[in-house]
């Protein structure tokens, strides 16, 4: 990956309605700290009086949240870090969704990114608007800004000391001029009362109570709702329908035509059945007849698509890192582990089916989007209307789940689509069979990984070739530059030291479409690194947590391969410390039961460091896990609270697609369809996961993802100790166990 | 067709196809929200509500099943989110994106009705045919544990 402009970050809501490169290199920087000096002076001066915290005169704060709030906590955690600067009453503030403008807030959920990139600014915010009102106030008081103090939202001054609520300062304070945001004061870390501290998420009351409006419980008066059908093969398209029976079903309105998209949203077009409430449309539907034009896809699956990783891994891929001379060492080395590993497409699932509300009126829209893109989604919905950007006001609700999945547009779009056709509110829903089969999948990879270790246990080589269906070339432009770079991401970063790396890759073909998956291509980066870097140590004879400690080595820095300037590099002795922190809590070495073992595994990705400790019993016919231990780095935690709840989550959602199935692809369609074939960890599956955090000063990373990456490999590595079975072929199948 | 039940405790008709799943009509006919649709096929239990006081998957009953029967909905459950089991959900802060909490609190609801204090194999029992995909699982078996706790102590 090439060093990218900070340009691009900037540009990508402007040019992510046209599709193409920017997009994708929009996304992965998109979220990442915006606290280049350089840029922030490039922006006009954002009061936060305005902006982020709104005041009224007896007192009420309103702290203003400009992310999508998906379940991963930032509800809570960002204006956590407002309230801390602007020193108010936690208990008091309320929280208000940030409108849809460019200008102000880059809403943008993913990455995990939200803390880490909001950090500094929401500081900056926080104390630029205590400083404007002890300003305000010293002014009332004419005394200087600096004999003042600010107190739980008051502003307070003197022996005896007198006092002015924020309220009564508000309005003079948001007309001073607003502080320089690099030079205002912020807090020091041993002020913080707020951040660092365990607190409850904000929205548990109005999730516990059915009262929290997600995307799918909009209600617009006169509304009617519309389910699509979309060919089942991908890129087909409607070769003709009749829609006789569909209107026959009471309740049905219309049946409408809606076209394919390429252009900013990636969509299938199809049929809509319009109908007066959600069940008649999928009845209607059902008794939708419609021929398609399969297309050129119909003849994929998953099968043809393993011949061709068969095939590609036989040969060299294209050169993405090498260093030293990797071959020569392999082919002289003293012992040598070879590893083929693969991992199938995986689908994002989220609980609340893809939805989007969409009113067209002559000047202008408005929609209600559970949505992790609002610009994006504005961007779609006024090309489609016709309408400038600004005239369209969009609702984001809460995310029933995002994963990735809810970064696309094209549930957007196809909702502007049928809103326009009909000249009222729509909502298109999806059913669940829709959200699995139309999905943006995690790319399926193959993975060939050598590693060669000296007589004295030393690494003396790495290679890694890796064929799989990118994401890349999913998105970009045909004929633009090649998508190998971006594959591996941290995997390419090796932080077991060893002269003699090389890292190659081919593309794979594929319509399955795909983006991004929770963790992207750190899924499967850490899962090939943390099973090979498993095998070498049983190659060696030693300890796998010994191994790893004395492979990573002396603490140093390590650059992010094809990071930018503003990627922190990988530092090995927090990376150590993870894995000796999840050894120590989980009883490394102390003996199991038979047909039980341990398995570790530690990864950076997201700027984090996370390691595993899983145990498990394992028979021939089945998998327990029994317990789940993490060691954490994310810098600062904001909320500790929350923090611990991310990395459990995640657990969970890569044990489901460690232990669980696979997309499949028959006949350029994708077989599974619901939860019976796809199926999810439930309670009776569900391990206890301890959360075990490094108290770090350092600034906040990402959490949403980062625990992603090592759950496979641990698993995995526990299996072997349990069985001396290797497994490296996700989903774990019963076979693969005998 | 006009179909009668007890919802919330207030009798409730509605003109209806009577094929039309009870969900459906909470969501679309009564824009009672709170219930919700996961899967269409009593997989997933987001949809859960009680029907007799028993937890049952409102996506697949057809209404006209529920004709006299009571049903209550998560809204049903307390005035104002202090039914000792939301009451647990939020000291354990157990939801996250929140979609299916709906779902797992009607379940958690029945399982502590028929049994005041339940064991963890009572809880996997009771509350495997609720997915959670944010994974909530170990605090939503906590919070069940605390609510038993709290019900006892009254």
């Amino acid at each position: 990956m090439a060093p990218i402009s900070l340009l691009d970050r900037r540009e990508f809501l402007k040019t992510s309605a046209a599709g193409g490169a920017a997009l994708l290199v929009g996304f992965h920087l998109l979220a990442r700290a915006s606290s280049d000096p350089a840029e922030e002076q490039e922006k006009p001066p954002v009061n936060p009086l305005n902006a982020w915290v709104r005041i009224t005169p007896d007192n009420k704060v309103t702290l203003v949240l400009g992310k999508s709030e998906m379940g991963q906590g930032v509800m809570t955690s960002l204006p956590m870090i407002l309230a801390e600067e602007l020193c108010v009453d936690w208990k008091q503030v309320k929280i208000e969704q940030a409108p849809t403008n460019p200008k102000i807030y880059d809403l943008g959920t993913g990455g995990s990114g939200s803390v880490a990139g909001s950090w500094l600014p929401l500081r900056q915010a926080g104390a630029a608007a205590r400083e404007m009102l002890i300003a305000a106030a010293a002014k009332k008081w004419e005394v200087t800004p600096d004999t003042c103090k600010v107190q739980n939202g008051y502003v307070v001054h003197g022996h005896p000391e007198r006092s002015f609520r924020y309220g009564e300062l508000v309005a003079e304070a948001a007309l001073l001029p607003v502080p320089n945001l690099r030079e205002v004061p912020l807090k020091s870390a041993s002020e913080f009362t707020l951040v660092g501290h365990d607190v409850h998420r904000v929205d548990s009351a109005s999730k516990a109570d059915g009262t929290a409006r997600f995307g799918i419980d909009s209600r617009v008066p006169g509304m009617l709702y519309a389910v699509i059908a979309r060919c089942p093969v991908f890129y087909g398209k409607v070769a003709s329908f009749d829609a006789t029976k569909a209107k026959s079903v009471p309740g049905v309105r219309d049946v409408i035509q809606i076209e394919t998209s390429g252009r900013g949203a990636s969509t299938t077009g199809g049929v809509a059945v319009v109908a007066e409430n959600s069940w008649a449309a999928i009845q209607g539907r059902q008794a939708l007849q419609v021929k398609w034009h399969e297309g050129a896809a119909a003849s994929e699956s998953t099968e043809e698509l393993r011949k061709q990783f068969v095939a590609n891994a036989s040969k060299p891929g294209k050169v993405v890192r090498n260093e030293g001379a990797a071959d020569a060492a392999l082919s002289s080395a003293h012992k040598k582990v070879e590893a083929v590993y693969e991992l199938p497409f995986a689908a994002h699932v989220c609980m609340e089916p893809m939805n989007c509300t969409v009113h067209i009126l002559e000047d202008h829209a408005e929609a209600w989007v559970p949505t992790q893109g609002p610009q994006w989604a504005q961007s779609v919905i006024a090309e489609i209307a016709k309408l400038p950007p600004e005239k369209v006001i969009v609702h984001t609700t809460m995310l029933g789940g995002g994963f990735g999945r809810r970064y696309q547009a094209d549930f957007v779009m196809e909702s502007a689509q049928v809103a326009k056709a009909t000249g009222k509110p729509v909502m298109v829903l999806w059913t669940r069979e829709d959200d699995m089969q139309h999905d943006f999948y995690r790319p399926a990879s193959y993975h060939k990984l050598q590693g060669a270790l000296d007589s004295n246990g030393q690494l003396v080589a790495w290679k890694h070739f890796q064929t799989s269906t990118s994401i890349a070339a999913k998105w970009r432009e045909k004929g633009s530059e090649q998508p190998e770079d971006g594959e591996f991401g941290t995997g390419a970063t090796i932080p077991y030291a060893t002269p003699n790396i090389r890292i190659e890759y081919t593309l794979a073909h594929s319509s399955a479409p795909r983006a991004w998956w929770r963790s992207v291509e750190h899924s499967s980066s850490g899962f090939v690194m943390e099973s090979l870097i498993d095998e070498l140590a049983q190659a060696a004879g030693q300890d796998p947590l010994a191994f790893r400690l004395q492979l990573i080595g002396d603490s140093r820095k390590i650059p992010q391969f094809g990071g930018g300037p503003n990627d922190p590099p990988l530092d090995t002795s927090r990376l150590k410390a993870v894995l000796q922190l999840a050894a120590d809590k989980s009883g490394w070495g102390k003996t199991l039961p038979k047909g039980e073992g341990r398995g570790i595994a530690g990864f950076f990705s997201f700027d984090s460091y996370v390691a595993a400790v899983v145990e498990v019993s394992a028979s021939p016919k089945e998998i327990l896990v029994k317990r789940i231990v993490c060691g954490v780095d994310c810098g600062r935690p904001v909320n500790p609270n929350g923090v611990r709840a991310q990395v459990e989550s995640a657990a969970i959602y890569a044990l489901t697609a460690t232990v669980k199935d696979a997309i499949t692809v028959e006949r350029g369609r994708i077989v599974q369809a619901n939860f019976n074939d796809y199926e999810m960890v439930r309670m009776n599956e569900a391990p206890p996961i301890e959360v075990h955090l490094v108290l770090s000063d350092e600034k906040p990373t990402g959490i949403g993802e980062p625990t992603v990456p090592v759950i496979a490999p641990a698993i995995c590595n526990a299996i072997f100790a349990a069985t001396g079975k290797r497994l490296r072929r996700l989903p774990i199948r019963a076979e693969d166990l005998t | 067709m006009a179909t009668t039940f007890t919802l919330n405790g207030k009798s409730t008709t509605v003109e209806v196809d009577p094929q039309m799943p009870l969900l459906w009509v909470l969501r679309d006919t009564l824009n009672m929200t709170g219930t919700k649709f996961g899967c269409g096929m009593a997989l997933c239990g987001a949809c859960t509500v009680h029907i007799n006081g028993e937890a049952s998957r409102s996506c697949i009953t057809p209404v006209s099943s529920v004709a006299g029967k009571k049903i209550t909905t998560i809204e049903g459950l307390s005035a104002d989110g202090s039914h000792p089991v939301q009451k647990a959900w939020i000291e354990e802060d157990v939801p996250q994106c929140g979609y299916c909490q709906s779902g797992q609190i009607m379940s958690a609801v029945a399982l502590l009705a028929k049994k005041s204090s339940p064991t963890d194999a009572d809880i996997d029992d009771a509350m495997s045919g609720n997915i959670c995909r944010c994974g909530t699982y170990q605090r939503i078996r906590k919070a069940i544990h605390r609510a038993a706790a709290a019900q006892t102590a009254k």
